[in-house]
Formats: C-alpha cells, structure tokens, sequence
C-alpha cells in the first residue's frame, strides 16, 4: 500500500502587489495576480521529495477557496503532485480558521485521512498560521510546527525533524501519522515541469462542495466563525530615524541617554 | 482559428519564465562576459525537460507542441540568448532529424537520451566553402564495407565543444550532387578521428559554444547512417526548416527582453525635468518596437502551429524568421538609443542583447536566404 500524503496549501494574492483600498479598508484583489502560498510550496517540495526517494507515495493536494483556485492546483500537480481536491462551495465563503479547518478536516477524512499531512506555515495574506494546527487537532495528529528539517526513515515511520524557534531550534522525533508545517528553510520549491504540464491531462483534480465532504454546516462559512476582521488598513509609516553624531563614545552615549529621557523613553 | 494560447502553453511560459528569471538572468552578463558555457542551467534545463517539448513522452520528451517549444526558446532567450541558442540547436537541430529521419533502434539510442536532456545535441553542415550552399561539401563518407569513413570538416558549429551526440551531413557520392550526393550520420563524441577544432570568438551569444569539428579517418558505424543513402540534402533542409522557428524565437525574445528593460528604463529615467515615459517621441518609439514584436510572435506561432499540423510551413517559418530577425536588430538598437550613454556599457542588458540580436540575421540561413525561400515559395524554384 503506498504512502499517503496530504498537503493542504492555499491560494493567494501575490503580495508584492498588494494594496489596500482606503475607504473600504479591505484588500484590492483586481487584477492582482494568485499565487501558490510560499510556505505551502516548501510543504509540497518536502512531500515531493518523499515521492523521488519512495515512488510508491501518492501526493495529494488540497485546497479551499473559489472555482478560480483550481488553476493553482495545476500547478502543484504540474510540479508532481499526484492529484487535486478543491473544496469550493459559497456555504464555505467567508470562512475564519476555525471554520476552514472543520471544512479541510472534513475533505481528508472523506479522502480516507493520510500518513503524513503537511500545511505551509501560514498563508502570506492572512498570517495566522492557525490553520495546519487546528487541522491537526481535528484530525487528532500529533503536530510540529515550523520545520526546517526534515527525515524520515524508510520504515516510513520514524521522522526526526528540526523545528525552529526564536532563539534556536528543537530536533524532534515524532511517528507517522504527523502534521508539520513547513517554512521556507526547509527546502527550495522546484518549478513545474515541462512533462508535468503536458501530463496534467492524466491526473484529477476533484471539485467537491459542502454536502460532498459531509461537513456539519453549523460549523462552516462566514455565520459559523467565531471571528472575524475588523478592520484592515496600512499601518503609518514611522517618522525617520535621527542620526546622533559625536566625537567619541563616552559623548555619544550621553547624547543618546538625553535624547531617550527626553522623549519619556526610560 | 484561434489566437489564445492553451493552458499547457500558459504553463509552460510561466514555467519557464521564472526558471529564466531566478536561474538564466542572475548569471546572463557574467557568462557573456567569461565566454562561459552554462553548463549547470544546461543539466537543470534537461531536468525540467525543456530539452525536449516538442517530443513524444514515449521517446523521453515532454509531450509537448511547436508552439510551447516556441515559448522555451523565447523565453529562455528574453534573458539569455546564448541559453536560448542552446536550446534551439538541441532540439531542433539534432534531436527533431533523428526523431523524424532515425530508425527505431536510432531513436532508441540516441533520441531518448537527447529529449531527456541526459545528452546534448549539435548539428554539422556548414563548411569554410558551404554554408546554405550544400553543394560545395568537401566532407566525405566512403563505404567501407563494414563502417562508414568519413574525412573533412565543418565551422561554425553551435554546442560544438559540449555536445554529445552530433548530424553530421556528408558527401557520398558528388557525382550525384546536392540531391541525392549527400548522406547524413549520426556522430558520437569520442568517436576514433573525431575531434573539436578551434572555438570561436564571436561578438554575440558569447556563452554558446561555437566550433570546428575535425574528422580525419572517422570510423562511424554503419547503422549510423540517418536516412537513407543520399537523403542528406532532404535531412538538413527538413531540419532547417523547423530550426529557423527556434532561431526566430530566440530573435523575438531577445526583442521583448530588450523592450522590457528599456520600458523599465524609462519609467525611472529624468530628463528635463519628465520622465523618458512621458515623452511622446519616444513613446512612439515604444508603440513601433512593440507593434513589431507582436507581429513576429503571430507569425512564430503560426509557423509553429501549422508544422504541429504537419502542413508545409517551409516559407512561413522562412518568413517569421527573417521577420523577427530583423525585429531584433531593429528593437535591440532603439532600446541601446533610449538608454541613451548607459545602453552603450555593459553595465545595462541591452548592449549584450544587440550584440546578440545580430546572429539572428545571419545563422540558419541568412536574411537574404530566407528571401530566396519566399521568394521561391511564389515564383517556384
């Protein structure tokens, strides 16, 4: 029996473009262009990688999001994933974390759960990183998130992995069945691929609504989450910086103590 | 008829897109500079099988069309020309005559490899005496019995120094002439009296690899004959004819990069007080060089789509190439003008690139034999 794994990875607008309007205060999506989210590529490129080093794993990619999300799903199957699920449905729209994560929980116990489950570390437009382990939690995975390493024995069992922190890193060993989560250090997403993109004629990307992934619809949609954006705008920018300048050291540090005590700063 | 491109093809182009922006552009000017064949984005692009779109999975390629070969090429070349030649010639100089020409134990051997980008590919039939002008090949093969010998040599030969696998055309039997006199074979490197000759320094496209190759008592084997006897001539000029849609490709990439930069150029660029973009004179300039871009990349696509349909396509391709040639000379030298002093040092793209448009007029048929093949095309031959 081959290997399972599941990526959840998310569509996105490329933030490089993005703007905010000023008076609904919310993001200006037209005409900016959808990409794969970052970490979710480096999730991909590591399930990837399983599936160059044991050919017997199968790559599956979900995703939530409107009709549209699909071509980004071409591109992970283009890239080597095996197959496609898109939940689409605009019983789901509008949904926070919580929401998401029950409608996703719900897509991969109906593909028949997995050995292994990857999500990106968050999503560039929303910077929760709530998602992957919430997902965990439903699914009742042991998780780790931000992993920059990663091994996993060919008893496709034991994985050590090497989740980052703030101040350093933790090595872990954990058995499949796991969640992680994956951020850029981990691995650099390769491109598609010329005989992926003309193979994609052989590979499925299923398209399922509410009612096919049998989700609670209490617990989905816009109604359903707990929270929601109160307001979105661009943070003011930071007046510059003042430069202090003296001759030596001691002066200088005097000069900076007055300038700080001034302000109220200590 | 239909101008849209297919999704596969809109893949490819941004497949290949940001391969040539993260991998090919970053070292452009460096390997221009150094005369340095990139070997590494070579062995990544056989990878990602950009070394072999246009040809069936079954014979290793990618599955892909004409069309999405066109888009490689241009695209590869918009930063890189040099990268871009190297493709072209690959594909459709080497690996393209022994898929349509090779037997099956031919393609088995030698196609595979070739479309997997496993092996690089080259093709020989220009000589100090023959060009286009095939007639005057002093290369020969001679029978032997049990092998072919072949004795000669040939310039000007792109991938020359790096390529594994080599169609070399030869003379068999110059009492029968061009038609009929000429054979084609299938070459290996390392093969006993092959050699590579002298490198060529050239103004353009300074990262290929352009050489001699030398045969002195070359032993070739006698299944290595591609075609039949005499089907030479028919060889190269059925190669030729696909060749000049990738070299028009990379004529009309070198034309978009160039427009490109100098679009970006003149967003930032002041002068009496307005921006270069806000002058109608040179936004004029703009609207010709991008008019003649997408005139060529119609006519490319069209060449491209009609050999996919295996329709005649000779004068097509003749005239996109000859069309998008002249386009890259024309976009490359207004781009170095509108960058004014800054386009004429190597510290901007455009300089390398009209160095690199020039070739385009001139390899795989000049301009003027490109005229000579319209103007065949309407008043017979």
């Amino acid at each position: 029996m081959s290997f399972k794994i599941i990526v959840c990875a998310k569509q996105v607008p490329d933030t490089n473009e993005i703007k905010i309007d000023p008076v609904k205060k919310t993001l200006i999506r037209e005409g900016v262009p959808s990409i794969l989210n970052h970490d979710d590529a480096n999730a991909l490129e590591e399930a990837l990688k399983i599936k160059d080093q044991y050919p017997d794993t199968h790559v599956t990619v979900v995703t939530m999001g409107p009709p549209q999300a699909k071509d980004m799903l071409l591109e992970c199957l283009a890239m080597g994933a095996d197959e496609g699920v898109l939940v689409s449905d605009r019983a789901v729209g509008g949904s926070d974390t919580w929401a998401t994560s029950n409608a996703l929980a719900a897509a991969i116990h109906k593909l028949g759960g997995c050995d292994l489950l990857f999500a990106g570390r968050q999503a560039i437009d929303g910077d929760t990183a709530q998602v992957g382990p919430q997902l965990a939690e439903k699914l009742g995975l042991p998780q780790v998130t931000y992993v920059t390493e990663f091994k996993i024995d060919s008893n496709m069992k034991d994985i050590t992995v090497k989740r980052a922190m703030e101040d350093g890193y933790e090595l872990i060993k954990i058995q499949a069945p796991c969640m992680l989560t994956a951020i850029k250090e981990l691995n650099k997403p390769r491109y598609m691929s010329i005989n992926g993109i003309f193979g994609l004629k052989n590979k499925e990307i299923k398209v399922w609504n509410a009612k096919d992934i049998e989700v609670d619809l209490a617990t989905v949609g816009l109604d359903a989450s707990p929270t929601n954006v109160y307001r979105s705008f661009t943070p003011v920018p930071k007046g510059k910086g003042k430069m202090i300048e003296a001759d030596t050291d001691t002066e200088l540090a005097q000069k900076l103590l007055i300038n700080l005590k001034a302000k109220h700063v200590i | 008829m239909n101008f849209q491109l297919t999704k596969e093809q809109e893949l490819v182009r941004k497949m290949v897109r940001e391969f040539a922006v993260n991998d090919v552009e970053p070292i452009a000017a460096e390997i221009d500079k150094e005369h340095r064949f990139p070997v590494e984005n070579v062995k990544k692009m056989g990878q990602y099988g950009l070394l072999g779109v246009p040809f069936p999975t079954e014979l290793g390629g990618a599955g892909g069309d004409h069309i999405s070969y066109a888009i490689t090429v241009e695209e590869l070349s918009r930063v890189c020309a040099s990268t871009g030649v190297i493709c072209s010639a690959h594909t459709s100089l080497c690996a393209w005559p022994i898929w349509a020409w090779g037997t099956e134990e031919q393609k088995q051997k030698y196609m595979i490899p070739l479309a997997k980008g496993e092996k690089l590919g080259a093709f020989g039939l220009t000589e100090p005496n023959a060009g286009t002008d095939a007639a005057g090949q002093q290369t020969r093969a001679v029978d032997m019995g049990d092998h072919w010998l072949i004795n000669g040599a040939k310039v000007f030969i792109t991938n020359g120094g790096y390529a594994d696998t080599f169609v070399v055309m030869a003379m068999t039997d110059k009492s029968k002439g061009t038609r009929g006199g000429i054979s084609a074979f299938i070459v290996e490197k390392g093969y006993e009296g092959f050699s590579i000759g002298k490198t060529e320094d050239k103004m353009g496209i300074c990262a290929s690899s352009t050489t001699e190759l030398i045969f002195q008592n070359c032993k070739v084997p006698k299944e290595n004959l591609l075609g039949k006897v005499g089907d030479g001539f028919k060889v190269a000029m059925s190669t030729l004819d696909g060749g000049r849609i990738g070299i028009a490709s990379q004529a009309l990439g070198i034309a978009q990069g160039a427009f490109d930069v100098t679009v970006e150029y003149m967003k930032s660029r002041k002068q009496f007080g307005k921006k270069l973009s806000q002058m109608e004179a040179l936004q004029f300039e703009i609207a010709d060089m991008k008019t003649r871009i997408e005139a060529a990349r119609l006519m490319i696509y069209k060449a491209a789509d009609m050999k996919d349909k295996h329709l005649a396509y000779g004068p097509q391709s003749a005239m996109a190439k000859l069309f998008a040639a002249e386009t890259a000379m024309y976009v490359t030298t207004k781009a170095v003008q509108l960058h004014g002093g800054y386009g004429y040092t190597k510290d901007y793209p455009v300089e390398r690139m009209m160095r690199d448009a020039k070739i385009t007029e001139i390899y795989e048929g000049t301009s003027e034999v490109q005229k000579i093949v319209i103007a065949a095309s309407v008043f017979g031959k």
